[in-house]
């Protein structure tokens, strides 16, 4: 129960994070250069990532279950420290945070200033931008829910979390009409980062053959654990940052 | 080749990141884990500590002066 809890939090937190990214880019192309090119692009990336679900989730199924939460556990550990990093150096201010409103002005500029190329009746710069943004925001959310419920045997449960936030994002967007700058993005980075480093601690050590004490409780502790350890560092870091820079601080 | 070169690059970033010595600490800590297992030690506390060791240690690196 409570990994099912945490695995359809991880899936949502991370595919609403990442659709809201890629919202912009498309929110960015469309109000530009006009919606069909860019919602033909999105429609495109996501056939391409629902086969890449379809054929890898079943097909990991395959593997017996220590292999693969071995294979999992080492994946989502090197992935997730990935994420727990950038969100230490973000929240610790080494890192600039990511500004979503920034971001969208800057992609309209560039799709302002963008050439006109037809290509297939499409407008080739507004589909391939789109296209490209879907996918490869859409990549990480994937290889989140495969894993996650590839492991845990619930890949129902996993796509579930990813398709509910995507749905949320979507209706959002469209009732904004613009880009979601006040989704505290860095925040829901950092327990995703938190939440995927966890599970493939978990996973991974199951994997290599150790056993948890407490069983599925040992993953609250691992969670707590980890975050008291970033937490700790992000202060650390924001510290040093101050010492290194006693000008700026006392302005 | 150059495809297949940049569809490697593109996995290794997308996995791996910036800092493949946290990638290659992971790999050593769950060998670890299951050579100990192997050997009748349940070593399930040993991944928690190589990943504050390696966090630490990559952003402490990442973030020195100079």
């Amino acid at each position: 129960m409570t990994h099912d809890l945490l695995l359809f939090l991880a899936t949502f937190l991370a595919s609403g994070v990442e659709a809201v990214e890629a919202l912009t880019i498309v929110l960015a192309v469309g109000v530009v250069r006009g919606w069909r090119s860019p919602l033909i692009g999105v429609a495109a990336a996501a056939v391409v990532l629902a086969v890449i679900v379809a054929v890898l989730g079943p097909a990991l199924r395959l593997l017996p279950i220590d292999t693969l939460r071995l294979v999992v556990g080492a994946l989502l550990l090197v992935f997730g420290l990935q994420w727990l990093r950038k969100a230490i150096l973000r929240s610790s201010g080494y890192k600039p945070l990511h500004d979503e409103d920034a971001a969208f002005r800057r992609q309209r500029e560039e799709a302002a200033q963008a050439g006109e190329e037809q290509r297939a009746g499409l407008d080739w710069y507004s589909f391939t931008v789109s296209f490209k943004g879907v996918l490869l925001e859409g990549l990480e959310v994937v290889f989140i829910v495969i894993s996650f419920g590839s492991a845990q045997g619930r890949l129902g449960l996993a796509a579930a979390g990813a398709a509910a936030a995507l749905v949320l994002v979507v209706v959002a967007g469209v009732l904004a009409r613009g880009p979601l700058e006040r989704v505290p993005e860095n925040t829901i980075k950092f327990a995703v980062g938190l939440l995927l480093t966890s599970f493939g601690c978990f996973w991974g050590a199951e994997g290599a053959g150790a056993t948890w004490p407490g069983d599925e409780l040992s993953l609250l502790g691992l969670i707590a654990f980890l975050g008291g350890f970033s937490w700790l560092l992000v202060r650390a870091l924001r510290r040093r940052r101050l010492a290194l820079t006693p000008a700026r601080a006392s302005a | 080749m150059r495809y297949v070169k940049a569809f490697g690059r593109f996995w290794w970033d997308f996995i791996v990141g910036d800092d493949w010595t946290v990638a290659a600490g992971v790999a050593v800590a769950l060998a670890l884990v299951a050579i100990l297992a192997h050997s009748g030690f349940n070593a399930w506390w040993l991944l928690p500590l190589a990943v504050v060791l390696l966090t630490g240690l990559s952003v402490w690196r990442q973030t020195r002066p100079g």
